[in-house]
């Protein structure tokens, strides 16, 4: 959950001072520090659970590339306007109906961050679809710009849905955790939208990706030399 | 009512300092200044996010990644108000940004200095919204009502923006060896293209009397430089870092800081285009722009359809 944050928000925040209308720059960069501010959260659980004295940053810093558990999605370009849309919507559907489930879990410290997040996500499913539906419905151009960046994220989107060996092992300690009906639920927002949005789901097969388990796109990389950069080459320092 | 009785009620709105708002009568030029100037600052809010964005993807933790990506927005939310209150004058937002993008309106030149390492994420918080808090807090007082509100709500932001630089630069300057070598750097940078941010010396300032008489402009440059200096030594002091000014000493008889003189050929070359990044600044609005047509084409293009069917 925390890398799924992380590394979607660092994408969304490479378009900060770059967006097509200003009040759509505002509104990107407030998904993008949601997003970082629940990895803060998940992180630091996380590290607190490990109980090995690793805190946020030293998770998000100082970890390589295969230690890092989102999906391939999170990592995928930024491309033009389209693609950032399309990229969030296809994450947002998935991660709402999955916050839901966490909500409930037994839990209270898992519960309780992910009902903070679900209202903040609940609000960037609605903006990513209401976007998804303005662009594929919009101008001729735009519609294929649309259906095109579909094809190009839309691979990567299987990931998040389908069941690996990991969500089998956690639906039995959580009962409340249960991936097909995030992927029921995932399927029904899509299919809703992309009718309103008059795009076509693409013929395209999932790709086989393994973000979940450590194996990632080459784009990774390149987002954690930029990002780690100051605290690798000086770890020393408190900033 | 006649022309001078026009004339007459405005200088005495002005004389007893009641806000002009867009609907008044106001002198043409006084329109045009107004305009002027809060395109001016609208235009520096939006390419001021330019050079801070630089190092949000490689701010070294993630609180002040956050802290940074929320200050960048804040920038964003000031050019709307901004734009806002110009608009108030009859020219639109995209009038204004055609502008920009043309490189036909000017923006606050001290956006076309780069920012080289993570000091100058402090030292642009610091000494740059420093000095613009410096002169906003003087504009709250300016006569042109929209502007004069907008300033007060900008500055109570950009006093927090001013706090968290500064933080940034102490825990910059008490860290490590190399960290305060990047502190002292980018003071070395920023430290004259800050005093730069006041403008001309009153003598040389073109537009300064009659802004002044008008009440748009409510304190002199150099008055308002002075200030900064005064204000700004002390904490460059408690920070351990040096100015790069030979001839900054404390004046007992004026009961003020002195400071040596400002390179004013720098200075004009960046405003006529040619500083450090004012190209790569420009294109990056450009394209901004260019790359988001088809997006705002396609949003108004599906507002209308949806009009069309409601109706």
């Amino acid at each position: 959950m925390g890398d799924n944050g992380l590394i979607l928000g660092q994408r969304l925040a490479e378009w900060c001072g770059h967006g097509p209308i200003l009040e759509q720059d505002i509104a990107l960069t407030n998904i993008s520090l949601d997003l970082i501010g629940q990895a803060r959260l998940w992180l630091s659980l996380a590290g607190q659970i490990e109980g090995q004295g690793r805190d946020e940053d030293k998770l998000a810093y100082f970890r390589d590339a295969n230690e890092f558990r989102h999906l391939n999605l999170c990592e995928q370009p930024n491309g033009h306007w389209g693609t950032t849309i399309l990229r969030q919507f296809l994450f947002d559907a998935f991660h709402l109906p999955l916050l839901e489930q966490i909500s409930k879990f037994d839990d209270p410290q898992l519960a309780s961050i992910a009902q903070k997040c679900v209202k903040e996500v609940r609000y960037h499913l609605r903006w990513s679809s209401e976007w998804a539906v303005r662009l594929g419905d919009g101008t001729e151009e735009s519609h294929e710009k649309m259906q095109q960046a579909l094809a190009d994220v839309w691979p990567f989107a299987g990931e998040a849905i389908l069941a690996n060996a990991f969500d089998l092992e956690l639906a039995e300690i959580n009962p409340a955790y249960n991936i097909q009906m995030v992927n029921k639920a995932w399927w029904s927002t899509v299919n809703d939208v992309f009718n309103q949005a008059n795009l076509e789901v693409p013929a395209a097969n999932w790709a086989p990706q393994k973000g979940r388990e450590g194996i990632h796109t080459e784009r990774l990389g390149f987002i954690l030399a930029e990002m780690q950069f100051l605290p690798r080459a000086y770890p020393d320092a408190q900033w | 009512m006649e022309q001078a009785d026009l004339q007459r009620l405005f200088d005495s709105k002005i004389e007893q300092e009641i806000r002009i708002e867009p609907k008044d009568w106001m002198p043409e030029a006084y329109r045009k200044t107004n305009l002027r100037q809060i395109s001016q600052h609208a235009h520096s809010e939006v390419v001021g996010m330019l050079p801070e964005a630089n190092w949000i993807t490689r701010a070294p933790s993630l609180r002040r990644k956050v802290a940074l990506l929320a200050k960048v927005q804040d920038e964003a939310g000031h050019g709307l108000y901004l734009y806002s209150a110009a608009e108030t004058l009859g020219t639109s937002r995209d009038e204004m940004m055609d502008d920009l993008n043309s490189g036909k309106a000017k923006y606050s030149s001290i956006f076309n200095y780069p920012t080289l390492n993570w000091a100058d994420i402090g030292a642009i918080g610091w000494l740059v919204d420093g000095a613009a808090i410096t002169n906003q807090v003087a504009l709250c007082r300016t006569s042109y009502g929209p502007y004069a509100r907008a300033m007060v709500r900008i500055c109570k932001e950009e006093s927090f923006h001013q706090r968290q630089g500064y933080e940034i630069m102490m825990s910059m300057a008490f860290g490590t060896p190399q960290q305060k070598q990047m502190a002292q750097d980018a003071l070395n940078r920023w430290w004259w293209p800050a005093l730069m941010m006041f403008g001309p010396n009153d003598s040389e300032s073109t537009h300064s009397q009659q802004s002044l008489d008008w009440k748009i402009k409510r304190v002199s440059n150099d008055d308002l430089r002075q200030e900064f200096v005064d204000k700004s030594i002390p904490q460059v002091e408690y920070l351990g870092l040096t100015l790069p000014d030979p001839d900054l000493k404390w004046n007992e008889e004026r009961g003020h800081y002195d400071f040596g003189s400002i390179d004013w050929e720098e200075f004009y070359r960046v405003v006529s285009g040619n500083g450090p990044c004012n190209k790569e600044r420009l294109q990056a609005r450009n394209k901004a722009h260019n790359e988001g047509a088809w997006v705002r084409e396609a949003a108004m293009a599906f507002a209308e359809k949806r009009q069309t069917n409601v109706a």
